[in-house]
């Protein structure tokens, strides 16, 4: 039997090994700065997202990318150096309830125009997957790589994906989960107000670079929710911000349990172990 | 690796409404590619258009999904008995243990294109009946195919553009080999839209003829639309004659957006990782169905990460002459293709192309060859350097 599976009754856990956690959102650049505000000591300041400049990437193509995979980028390489790991030897698992939200806006409205014209590069950066083609170009990870859509379930489908992938290949896999802001007109049909992104290495053996051990079940149970009524409003708003009750826990450094939002019928339940 | 029985499948596309007109049409080399105007689209285009979606009706329960993505969907799902071997799956494992992964790329955008042509004048509004959640969102697709059979398991839309449907096998392998589900629904459906139609017409990959893969005249694509639906579970009830997906690689190219690595090594670790997955070597592959869009750049280094490593006798063809380029569909038309290859035991040779180029040296067919088939090689390729391979045996007594 491959690590992490085992038979459990008729639904069947998963275990999986978090190694490194990156996290960039509105008030919180980066995961030790996020720690200080999911364990209470310091508060929440809404504030659009401030990223840090795009590595790897040359200056040609850094200045064609948007904010999905400014923020990608940035969460990915953050997870990794927590990690220890090399990224060009991750599998990647990209989760996003849409693309690059102002380019696909921008496009909408040249083909809405008399000028139907769309730029080659808006055209190419359209793809959900634009992320990840630029994360391999900029580690030079040849690795497999996919890119999910989930609408609201971004962060939980993300990390199915990503440990499955993880467990099958006996390998670590990074998970980016991650959702940007639309302008209007589109934003009052989908008010995601803030971006937001979660990276984590899944690795499933137990190596130095572990945090914590996961175990996650599909569950009935209603979602687990934040205390702190800012962080809650985040959680409900953002589909990659429902992952903030597990990052919680691993902020606070203690083990627990916690229900994380995956589709209208199934949650997903998430045992912590450090 | 713990492979796959197809179980059920299904294609509809711009050559067939389901696989019994499709294998007609391959058997009889015949495409769907059409010169034709489309919607608003002002320059006249060579596409494979499946007929008879602007009359489509969607159920009636699922009526906020009405999209022309979501209408091939149906028209899809509802052929070659598919639905009736969902509902079956659904007896034996319960609609708990089902999961739900597709492929698309540009799901119902087309609904956004028209909604932002009637925005409200002062305010900009999107006209009230528009639904961003069940049309154009990607997830879109498999909520909707989800819906349809009242299934509650696992789901998402894969979005790597033009390996979107390939991929979708490899997550539900995974999904299967760790538990979660019984069975799964993959396949993928992507739709004509203006955001593909002049997308792929400002990078002037778009031939203003249908297209000619691996011709020495080949000048791009011809954009298509398909669903294409495959119901997988574990190989434990196999018999004899059935399809099995014994091989999946995946890799990135880590190169360019929208150009191949010139080598096809991305290509090269993908096909060569389906390989060993399956316990195959390359001279136990009967056909191979290129990625094959017939651009310049895409076919030469499809061409030599093929002949690295089958050489030059390996039967091959690009079905993408006779479907035009169905984009996040195609994986899983032409996982289909292969798998009535398999089960008919012929190789089908592409349509479109006349005078192979010379520079490339993979044994490109021209015409269907009739011969025992046991293993077929199925070839995506996409945008951002997103590879992936899949391997189709038949089960033989």
């Amino acid at each position: 039997m491959q690590p992490g599976f085992f038979q459990g009754g008729r639904l069947n856990a998963l275990q999986i090994h978090v190694d490194g956690i990156g996290l960039f959102g509105p008030g919180m650049s980066g995961w030790t700065h996020a720690c200080e505000i999911l364990t209470g000591k310091a508060t929440l300041e809404l504030a659009p997202i401030q990223l840090p400049p795009t590595e790897n990437l040359p200056p040609a193509e850094r200045r064609r990318v948007g904010v999905p995979i400014k923020l990608s980028m940035a969460i990915g390489f953050e997870a990794v150096r927590n990690a220890c790991a090399d990224p060009a030897q991750l599998a990647t698992v990209f989760s996003s309830s849409e693309a690059d939200c102002d380019n696909i806006h921008s496009i909408l409205e040249s083909l809405a125009s008399d000028d139907r014209e769309i730029s080659p590069t808006r055209f190419h950066n359209s793809v959900h997957n634009a992320p990840s083609g630029y994360w391999s170009i900029a580690t030079g990870c040849m690795e497999p790589s996919t890119t999910l859509c989930a609408y609201d379930a971004t962060f939980a489908a993300g990390l199915l994906e990503a440990t499955t992938q993880a467990l099958s290949s006996g390998k670590p896999c990074l998970l980016l989960a991650y959702d940007t802001v639309f302008p209007e007109p589109l934003y009052s049909l989908r008010p995601i107000p803030y971006a937001l992104g979660v990276a984590m290495v899944l690795n499933p053996f137990k190596t130095k670079a572990a945090h914590a051990l996961l175990t996650l079940n599909m569950s009935s149970s209603s979602a687990t929710t934040l205390s702190d009524n800012g962080l809650e409003e985040l959680r409900i708003r953002i589909p990659a911000a429902r992952s903030l009750p597990l990052l919680n826990l691993l902020a606070d450094g203690t083990s627990g349990l916690v229900v994380i939002e995956y589709l209208d019928s199934i949650n997903l339940s998430i045992g912590v172990q450090l | 690796m713990q492979g796959l029985l197809l179980t059920s499948f299904t294609a509809t596309s711009s050559i067939g409404t389901g696989c019994k007109t499709t294998l007609a049409a391959l058997r009889s080399q015949c495409s769907g590619i059409a010169r034709k105007h489309w919607e608003s689209v002002n320059f006249e285009t060579c596409i494979g258009e499946v007929e008879g979606l602007d009359s489509f009706a969607i159920r009636d329960d699922l009526a906020v999904f009405d999209c022309r993505n979501n209408r091939l969907a149906q028209l899809g799902l509802e052929q070659d008995g598919f639905t009736h071997a969902v509902r079956n799956a659904i007896k034996r494992f319960g609609k708990e243990r089902i999961g739900v992964f597709l492929g698309t790329s540009t799901s119902g955008i087309h609904s956004t294109e028209i909604a932002f042509r009637n925005r409200e004048t002062i305010s900009g509004k999107l006209p009230v009946d528009y639904d961003y959640r069940h049309t154009h969102n990607s997830y879109s697709i498999a909520d909707f195919v989800r819906r349809y059979f009242d299934l509650i398991g696992p789901a998402y839309a894969v979005s790597t553009a033009c390996s979107s449907s390939a991929k979708v096998f490899g997550s539900a392998q995974r999904m299967l080999a760790s538990g979660l589900i019984d069975a799964a629904i993959v396949g993928g459906v992507d739709s004509l839209c203006l955001t593909t139609m002049y997308g792929f017409n400002s990078l002037q990959l778009v031939s203003t003829n249908p297209c000619k893969p691996f011709d020495v005249h080949r000048d791009g694509i011809s954009l298509g639309e398909a669903a294409a639906f495959v119901l997988v579970e574990n190989t434990a009830n196999a018999v004899s004659g059935d399809i099995i997906m014994t091989g999946i690689g995946e890799s990135s190219d880590a190169h360019h957006m929208s150009s191949p690595h010139p080598d096809g090594l991305g290509a090269r670790i993908a096909m060569q990782s389906a390989l060993q997955v399956a316990g195959l070597r390359a001279t136990d592959i009967n056909y191979i169905n290129l990625h094959g869009t017939a651009t310049q750049s895409n076919d030469a280094a499809e061409d030599k990460g093929v002949t690295a490593i089958f050489g030059t006798k390996t039967p091959c063809s690009s079905t993408k002459g006779h479907t035009g380029h169905t984009l996040g569909a195609a994986g899983a038309v032409e996982a289909i293709i292969c798998a009535l290859a398999l089960q008919n035991d012929f190789a089908p040779g592409g349509v479109g192309t006349k005078i192979i180029d010379p520079s490339l040296t993979c044994r490109y067919l021209l015409s269907n060859i009739d011969q025992p088939m046991h293993h077929a090689l199925s070839n995506s390729f996409g945008f951002g350097g997103s590879n992936c391979s899949l391997v189709f045996s038949k089960v033989v007594a």
